[in-house]
């Protein structure tokens, strides 16, 4: 591994975020309006006795969407630099293309950690009194996420030639694994098979650990649903998987 | 040693063949031409050359290193121009320089240093902290062969560097380029399909239709398509044209008050003939084949007559396209 490499992979990265304050308003502008808007909504169809108020409900949810979006959309950058060119300097570098996937996959994961934890300050609005502990999980659950999906996100890029493909990976992708993802109702309440595709998203387990530091007594409908055990080793195999296969695709020549 | 062997490379994509059974070699601090139609095969030997593709058989070898089990060991040894621009327009031209230092594991105490170097080189150290979309194509181009130079790599490529350059542009590429195995020793493989520019090279390879069809430098190229013609005006053309024929054995014509005649080393014979009829001569001139002449005589069509493909005029497309944004 070449550490000079991923450093200079990550930090790109971070300067052209920074750069690009447009992109960060409307990264942090998406889940304020599903939490706030379509929550407000929602909230009033769900009964009160549920436990959990709903807007309460879909913060972990929330925070899971904010890593979605911004860990794939970076990884997805790399079409970007596929279509004008510069994934090509990168390539003839002597550099492995391990080193390539993890510099891509940090990239995500710092750029998506960021958005995620301007949306977890957000929760004193929401009504919610964290102690630093749970803060400090959530924090670390965020970046383990974020590196999940991101490296899930290089593997998606793989597959894409052009920026064409962007509606593609937004409506049969992004916006299914936000719906299945236990974000805005428990996958329990989800029919059978639907349920099933759910147990299949990375987010799913993510958002699942979220909601045992958020509700850690919650024991009902609206709480957790795996144990927070498998909830983590499932995104742990889950990240190293993707960066191997990720690692193997780049590899691939013609 | 030479610097680059190539052995019967093939590379064959399905059903068609882009590269048959080619071999050359270039020598060390040369600048070697690889010249021939769009769709010849130029950019794929690169890309193979490169290791961003794998042959579908031959050898090849590159500063010593084997391109197919030491990629890691060619990628050090080599810079990169690619034909369409590879610069991360959202970074400035000195982002984008240390970005490639970094990839190639330059010490960091000499990064600064070197950068530096040769942005000033490149004529760009006064632009050095612009946003790399501001720049020219001309700029873009220089940026990238100053990329291309910072690991101090032995082989340097270019392909079809000048390409959508303005003449300009073009003329002060070329000075530049044929400065550099001199002031970097680093040798040079380029492809282009503008003739006249591989008058700069040393040796030139042409191929068509993925395989050679001359190799040469471009003297010797020129010399194959019949050598010179001299033209000579003199006080007496008629005693001078049978003066001629008679010491020379060369065939003679006339025309709007020249005498002209083909002969194959035009250079040495000029001296020759001032010498026998001396000052009855009132002007000399010396027309030599170009480059394009070669190609015209050994494909039957000039190198530009070629109708652009389809995948080549959507190429175009894209890069018209990425110039506007």
């Amino acid at each position: 591994m070449e550490f000079n490499a991923i450093y200079v992979i990550v930090a790109r990265e971070f300067k052209k975020f920074i750069r690009e304050k447009s992109r960060l308003f409307s990264a942090i502008a998406r889940p304020l309006l599903w939490l706030f808007i379509v929550g407000a909504g929602i909230s009033r169809l769900v009964p009160r006795d549920t436990g959990v108020p709903y807007i309460q409900f879909i913060f972990p949810g929330i925070i899971g969407m904010t890593i979605l979006f911004s860990s794939i959309f970076s990884s997805i950058s790399i079409i970007w630099d596929k279509e004008f060119g510069f994934m090509k300097e990168i390539l003839v570098a002597p550099v492995s293309r391990l080193s390539i996937v993890i510099g891509k996959a940090l990239s995500g994961t710092i750029v998506s950690t960021i958005q995620a934890l301007i949306i977890l300050a957000l929760f004193p609005f929401v009504g919610f009194k964290l102690n630093l502990l749970q803060i400090i999980s959530i924090v670390c659950l965020c970046i383990s996420v974020s590196f999940c999906i991101s490296a899930f996100g290089i593997v998606l890029a793989t597959f894409y030639e052009s920026y064409e493909s962007f509606s593609v990976i937004m409506n049969f992708i992004i916006m299914p694994m936000f719906f299945l993802s236990g974000a805005m109702y428990p996958i329990r309440l989800l029919p059978d098979i639907l349920s099933f595709v759910a147990k299949l998203n990375p987010l799913t387990y993510g958002i699942d650990a979220i909601k045992h530091v958020i509700f850690p007594n919650e024991k009902g409908l609206m709480g957790p649903d795996f144990s927070i055990m498998i909830d983590i080793t499932i995104v742990i195999v889950l990240s190293i998987t993707f960066v191997l296969i990720a690692g193997k695709l780049f590899e691939k020549k013609k | 040693m030479p610097i680059i062997t190539v052995e019967n490379l093939v590379k064959k994509f399905e059903r068609i063949t882009a590269v048959n059974n080619v071999s050359f070699e270039v020598e060390e601090g040369t600048i070697f031409g690889f010249l021939g139609p769009n769709g010849a095969g130029k950019t794929t030997t690169i890309n193979i050359l490169c290791t961003l593709l794998s042959p579908t058989s031959g050898r090849l070898f590159v500063a010593g290193y084997d391109c197919i089990k030491e990629p890691a060991n060619v990628r050090k040894a080599i810079g990169i121009v690619f034909q369409d621009t590879t610069l991360d327009k959202d970074l400035t031209a000195y982002e984008n320089l240390i970005f490639h230092a970094y990839l190639y594991n330059v010490p960091k105490n000499e990064m600064r240093d070197r950068i530096n170097e040769i942005l000033r080189f490149v004529g760009l150290y006064d632009r050095k902290d612009d946003l790399v979309k501001k720049f020219s194509g001309g700029m873009k181009r220089r940026l990238e062969v100053a990329r291309g130079l910072i690991h101090k790599p032995k082989v340097l490529f270019l392909d079809e560097p000048t390409l959508g350059l303005d003449p300009q542009s073009r003329t002060n590429l070329w000075e530049f380029i044929s400065e550099l195995p001199g002031r970097h020793n680093v040798t040079i493989f380029m492809t282009t399909h503008y003739m006249e520019e591989a008058e700069v090279c040393d040796k030139i390879v042409i191929i068509d239709h993925g395989r050679i069809i001359a190799m040469g430098s471009p003297d010797e190229l020129k010399r194959t398509v019949g050598g010179d013609v001299v033209y000579i005006k003199t006080t007496d053309n008629t005693n001078a044209r049978k003066e001629i024929e008679r010491l020379f054995g060369f065939d003679v014509a006339e025309k709007d008050g020249e005498l002209y005649m083909a002969c194959a080393m035009g250079d040495t014979c000029i001296p020759e003939m001032i010498r026998t009829m001396g000052e009855k001569v009132l002007s000399v001139r010396l027309q030599r084949p170009t480059l394009n002449d070669v190609f015209l005589k050994l494909t039957g069509k000039t190198i530009r007559d070629e109708n652009a493909s389809e995948n080549d005029s959507v190429k175009e497309h894209v890069r018209a396209y990425r110039r506007r944004r």
